[in-house]
């Protein structure tokens, strides 16, 4: 007996055909690969040493001229002519000569490098792995929240529309209170009560308050799957309310479970810059692409683009194969859609 | 001279990169002018392809007409015509009906609107003029106070009334070619037969030629000059509507007149088409039915009702009394027929009698016992007993589970046969029983056409060994050529396993042949039991004289 495809393998077969689709999944797979290397530190555990000189440029840029050179050369000369004045050896003449130098930037320990591949931030971390470290953030925190919204939607949903009732208008209740309060107020409001700054809180903000239009989804399809005679001829045999929900009418709305879930990444992903940007996200011994965009605000001002555009590079590569992704998902899963 | 006439149509459907499938090879036909040709075939046949190409409606992005073929109108070749002509021609000269008028008519416009539509479109009337013009097409198609309905929106009409709404809106610029796809498919017998006249009167009166295409031929015999029959893209035989039915030359044309129940006799088996094309002819023997009287009755019902309701306003609420005070009794290894048309509450007699729907009053015999007040845990026993085929076997089976996983289920649930190993073998023969391949067993419902889902249907409900078998219009939705293989396996079920069946349909000929006893129901009430040569021959309700005089056929037999 040979096996006959089922809907998943056929989904595949059609998403295998999606040109695009499929660029977009080894980017978003080559990304996901960059988060559990730096994750399990085979990457980038170097990205917080301070490498080059404070806003070192990008390499192609050349070495920003020297504007602190001038102050030194007047900084190594004033204590000679403070002697000639006085005639008083200054006590501290060496440690105001080393200050001097390593304001100029080269330190009396080690060298720092006056450009790097794509620049440093103000501290004369590379940028580069900032965004690769933030990565690693961003990414993980979208999934896992997305994961989290999607389950939380998908059981409140299950539940409300096959349940009807009471539990119907409780779920709905919760979500009209949910949907009724402006989402950035909701999120402040959470994470002021949860009041931890770090990315397993983000991730519980996120999930907690994005679940609603997943729920939404969901319980519309159940409502729809469950006066269908596919489950009413699984009441017939006698399957339980239980067997019925999720062993016959989930596989049949997984698909949604599956779009939405991508979408939920891909707004998570923002989510989390946002808030990262209004410094609710992650806390300051770690990075992701949003609190590097809230540390760009004050650059932009003195002209140092480089850590802004690393950041949004990175993310919108991510965000914009991640979504191409799910609409190439959404035609394999549902031809009818097309 | 010919009005249209088609030679040589061929077209292909692209299913996937590889793969063509040619679903017209290569037809021909002519429409005399005033003269109405009956296309007949069951589904698969091409003949709603030939009514879109005919059309210029086939989806471009994946059907392609042959290069030889041609479709003349008047001398025109309509294959060969730019799409803005052809536009001008569709809707003014030919037009067309569909099967659903539900989805064919927009539901944010009035029935009105709709009909002025086509006039203001091809004739540019000025809306002063297109309404009283659209008032007087509604009462010719015969709808009850027009003036009323020209502001109506399509879901507040009945499903014959949006027809007829259908039919105006296509007579509206008097067409020369009305092309009508499976009209009445959708309809009630008696509106069939309302819906099937007006055509007929209309095409008399108006002097247009009709394309009516369907899948049953007992219908075209009254309506139709010329009859093509087709199978698997091909004409199997074509000629007039009396040769046809008197003298068949083909033999798939005869098989497809045989297959129907007959009213005059009840053959043992149904010929199906295979006794045809095998040439062996169908087998003889006649059945008895009816009962005797003293038949042990394992289900009955009591008084049996239901109730629904609808919010009514703020606060109100509407009660729709599906079902009302039914009781009837169903004899130990005999068949049960329900007949009624939509609405009747057939179907929630079936739903109840298993306690899918929960009935608002009554009581549920089985064996004596009755099963309303039982608590789940207790009627869990009883689901074993009864089981139900359902109407559509598209939306019965779980589209996720593979055919194996669909028959071990209820086995698993009620722990019938021994492990794994055992429910396989039981499947494995089930699935032999019913005809079906042991290949079945590892592929998915989507593989199968519906007359084999609708086995593996009744495969599923055969696994729990019931012994009251409810058949909601099981074979309704099948073509008649299967419908006939289908009785035939349900006849030999009964005939081996003596299970007790309730056999509801809408579909007289089949019940007449199918049933011990019919039960007529009508707005949720029973209006007549009887045996059935007894409420064939002198049926007692006029209800039910009614739906015997809306059957098709009924005028050849």
């Amino acid at each position: 007996m040979n096996a006959s495809p089922g809907v998943w393998l056929l989904a595949w077969r059609r998403f295998e055909r999606d040109r695009l689709g499929l660029a977009c999944l080894v980017v978003v797979l080559m990304y996901a690969a960059v988060m559990a290397a730096a994750a399990a530190g085979w990457i980038v555990r170097d990205w917080s040493e301070e490498v080059a000189v404070t806003y070192a440029p990008p390499t192609f840029l050349g070495p920003e001229a020297p504007r602190g050179a001038p102050a030194a050369a007047a900084a190594e000369a004033a204590p000679q002519g403070a002697r000639e004045d006085y005639g008083i050896p200054d006590p501290l003449a060496g440690d105001l000569a080393e200050i001097a130098r390593e304001l100029a930037g080269v330190s009396a320990t080690e060298t720092r490098a006056a450009t790097l591949a794509f620049g440093a931030d103000k501290w004369g971390r590379d940028v580069l792995k900032k965004a690769v470290k933030g990565t690693e953030t961003s990414l993980f925190v979208g999934l896992v929240a997305a994961a989290l919204a999607a389950f939380l939607g998908t059981l409140s949903g299950a539940l409300a529309g096959y349940r009807g009732g009471w539990i119907d208008d409780l779920f709905n209740w919760l979500y009209s209170v949910f949907t009724s309060i402006p989402y950035l107020l909701l999120v402040l409001a959470v994470a002021a009560v949860v009041n931890q700054k770090g990315v397993l809180t983000v991730i519980l903000i996120l999930g907690l308050t994005g679940w609603t239009g997943i729920f939404r989804l969901i319980r519309a399809e159940y409502m729809k799957h469950k006066v269908r005679e596919y489950v009413l001829a699984a009441d017939a045999i006698g399957a339980s309310d239980g067997r019925r929900m999720f062993v016959h009418i989930l596989p049949n709305v997984s698909h949604v479970v599956l779009v939405q879930l991508s979408l939920h990444v891909v707004l998570f992903i923002k989510s989390e810059v946002i808030l990262s940007f209004l410094g609710f996200g992650v806390g300051v011994d770690t990075v992701s692409w949003g609190s590097m965009l809230a540390e760009a605000q004050s650059e932009l001002i003195l002209g140092k683009w480089w850590q802004i555009a690393a950041a949004t590079l990175a993310m919108a590569l991510l965000v914009t194969a991640f979504s191409l992704l799910t609409d190439a998902l959404r035609d394999a899963l549902d031809p009818r859609l097309k | 001279m010919s009005l249209l006439s088609v030679r040589d149509l061929a077209v292909d459907f692209r299913i996937d990169e590889a793969t063509t499938l040619r679903a017209v090879k290569g037809i021909g036909f002519d429409v005399a002018e005033r003269s109405t040709v009956a296309l007949v075939g069951e589904s698969g046949s091409g003949k709603s392809v030939t009514a879109l190409a005919i059309m210029g409606l086939l989806p471009r992005e994946n059907a392609r007409v042959h290069p030889a073929s041609r479709i003349d109108y008047l001398g025109r070749d309509l294959l060969g015509l730019p799409g803005r002509e052809l536009q001008a021609l569709r809707g003014a000269e030919i037009s067309m009906i569909f099967q659903e008028p539900m989805s064919s008519l927009n539901p944010v416009f009035t029935v009105g609107f709709q009909i002025a539509e086509a006039l203001r479109q091809h004739r540019a009337l000025p809306a002063s003029q297109a309404r009283p013009r659209a008032l007087q097409l509604l009462g010719e198609v015969g709808l009850a106070e027009p003036q009323a309905r020209l502001g109506a929106y399509p879901f507040q009409l009945s499903g014959g009334e949006q027809q007829r709404v259908m039919i105006a809106m296509a007579i509206a610029c008097e067409p020369k070619l009305l092309i009508a796809d499976e009209p009445t498919t959708a309809l009630d017998v008696t509106v069939q037969r309302q819906i099937l006249e007006l055509i007929a009167g209309l095409q008399a009166r108006r002097r247009m030629s009709v394309l009516f295409i369907t899948h049953d031929l007992s219908l075209v015999g009254e309506i139709a000059d010329q009859v093509v029959v087709m199978r698997d893209g091909e004409i199997r035989e074509q000629g007039s509507a009396e040769r046809i039915f008197s003298a068949p030359q083909d033999a798939y044309t005869r098989a497809l007149l045989a297959c129907r129940p007959p009213l005059d006799r009840r053959p043992q088996r149904l010929p199906v088409i295979d006794d045809f094309m095998g040439g062996t002819g169908p087998k003889p023997g006649e059945r008895r039915r009816g009962l005797r009287g003293d038949e042990p009755i394992i289900l009955e019902a009591r008084g049996l009702a239901k109730s629904f309701y609808f919010r009514d306003g703020l606060f109100g609420r509407r009660e729709l009394k599906a079902v009302r005070c039914a009781s009837f009794k169903l004899a130990k290894g005999k068949t049960l027929g329900v007949v009624g048309e939509s609405g009747s509450g057939k179907t929630t007699v079936g739903l109840l009698l298993m306690r899918l729907h929960k009935a608002s009053g009554g009581a549920v015999l089985f064996e004596g016992r009755d099963l309303l007040p039982l608590p789940p845990k207790a009627a869990y026993s009883y689901k074993r007993r009864i089981q139900i085929v359902f109407q559509n076997p598209y939306a019965s089976l779980n589209p996720r589970f593979t055919v194996g996983q669909i028959l071990m289920e209820p086995m698993q649930i009620h722990g019938v046969g021994s492990g794994e190993a055992g429910r396989r073998a039981l499947s494995l023969e089930l699935l032999d029983k019913v005809g079906l391949a042991a290949d079945s067993f590892a592929k998915y419902p989507h593989e199968f056409s519906g007359g084999q889902r609708q086995r593996i249907a009744i495969a599923r409900a055969l696994t729990l060994r019931p012994e009251v078998l409810i058949c909601d219009e099981s074979v309704s939705a099948l073509d008649v050529s299967v419908q006939a293989q289908l009785l035939n396996l349900l006849q030999d079920l009964q005939d081996e396993y003596a299970m007790s069946y309730l056999f509801i349909s809408h579909d007289l000929a089949v019940v007449r042949y199918m049933a011990d006893q019919v039960m007529v129901m009508k707005d949720g009430e029973i209006v007549e039991i009887a045996g059935p040569d007894e409420i064939y021959s002198s049926p007692k309700h006029p209800y039910t004289r009614l739906l015997l005089s809306s059957m098709p056929g009924r005028a050849q037999q």
